[in-house]
């Protein structure tokens, strides 16, 4: 058990690395637009100094512009906290659809990249269990990294959270043909890690394009 | 002089405030918000230079860099990034990038990039163009 955790350590810097460099650089693209708005405004003092009339509706959309992307950066700041604060407590009571809304927030540029949507189905009531936060993060992550890559037609996968007896399940659909092939590499040895330390079960259903992640109501130390 | 730019990259709010500021500073400006997008444009229109985003969606500013410089190696090409890593910077430069800038830009640097990729440019095809007329007289036994 000491190698799975050797190996989930090191698996668990190369997620929060990962995730951290798809933060810095949705929030350089935020800084971006906002120096080019900070800029235009210096542009059109500028303008005003040789004698230029500024219509103030372009002043209001650069302000606009600019209010937009400091809530862009502090949404993206608020998930980050979040994620950050997931290794604070090994074993505690998480939400899954917020843990899953987190993750898929993370996810979103991955997904942007491949030019695949991500849906979350909204919660009806919250669905909390007992579990590893930061290793449930990286298994839904790994999960869904897997769900893109073989993504279906449609290139768009949906998410869900399933209530069970004692268990909870997440749903992972909109896949494609390509699952079964794919079916030999995934789950891999470090997926496998784990999913059995998080006493979890993963099957995948190529005839119908889906993944299921079966998680106990409550994992044991 | 005025330079004929194609900005590209899949923030939409950047792209525009940047057209709209190098405009101000007397250069023609076309945008796009994607590599596909870009690609169709340099099939319409004549640039100068490009300055393109690293990272987008679908095809990135890598593949987009390459079939450019395929397409029209005298173009010059900008590259600008979140994440410039030592590694992208190597690929873009072995690609036929002129420059790879990180954001946020300033815009005198960006300016002066631009000018100097125009410059550049024009003194590749005046090259060609001597080149050809030379290859044309000798041909001809002038």
């Amino acid at each position: 058990m000491a190698d799975h955790w050797q190996t989930l350590g090191e698996e668990g810097i190369q997620f929060m690395g990962k995730m951290s460099a798809s933060i810095s650089h949705e929030l350089k693209n935020v800084l971006a637009i906002i120096n080019e708005n900070a800029g235009l405004l210096n542009d059109f003092c500028r303008m005003s100094e040789r004698g230029m009339d500024i219509d103030p509706e372009r002043l209001a959309k650069v302000s606009d512009n600019i209010t937009r992307q400091v809530q862009r950066a502090d949404a993206i700041l608020k998930n980050m906290n979040l994620f950050a604060h997931s290794t604070d407590t090994p074993l505690t009571v998480v939400d899954l659809h917020a843990t899953l809304a987190m993750v898929i927030k993370l996810a979103t540029r991955f997904a942007a990249n491949r030019v695949i949507q991500l849906k979350l189905v909204p919660a009806s009531e919250p669905l909390t269990i007992t579990t590893r936060p930061f290793l449930l993060e990286n298994l839904i992550w790994r999960c869904l990294d897997m769900s893109m890559n073989v993504a279906g037609v449609e290139k768009t996968i949906t998410l869900s959270v399933i209530a069970g007896k004692d268990q909870a399940v997440i749903r992972f659909q909109g896949l494609g043909s390509q699952l079964e092939e794919r079916s030999t590499i995934f789950p891999s040895p470090q997926d496998t890690d784990l999913l059995t330390i998080l006493q979890s079960t993963l099957t995948i259903d190529s005839a119908v394009g889906e993944l299921t992640l079966t998680l106990p109501q409550a994992t044991s130390n | 002089m005025s330079e004929r730019i194609l900005l590209v990259d899949d923030e939409k709010d950047f792209v525009e405030t940047l057209a709209e500021r190098m405009r101000s500073r007397d250069m023609t400006v076309s945008t796009a918000t994607s590599a596909a997008g870009a690609l169709d444009l340099i099939e319409e229109k004549s640039f100068d230079a490009i300055v393109l985003d690293l990272q987008m969606p679908g095809m990135d500013g890598l593949e987009a860099l390459e079939m450019i410089k395929a397409k029209n190696p005298n173009l010059q090409v900008i590259l600008l990034t979140g994440q410039a890593t030592v590694e992208k910077g190597i690929q873009a430069m072995k690609l036929g990038a002129m420059d790879l800038l990180e954001k946020p830009a300033d815009i005198d640097t960006l300016t002066e990039k631009i000018k100097k990729a125009s410059a550049k440019k024009m003194v590749l095809v005046n090259e060609e163009t001597e080149k050809k007329i030379k290859e044309i007289m000798g041909g001809k036994g002038w």
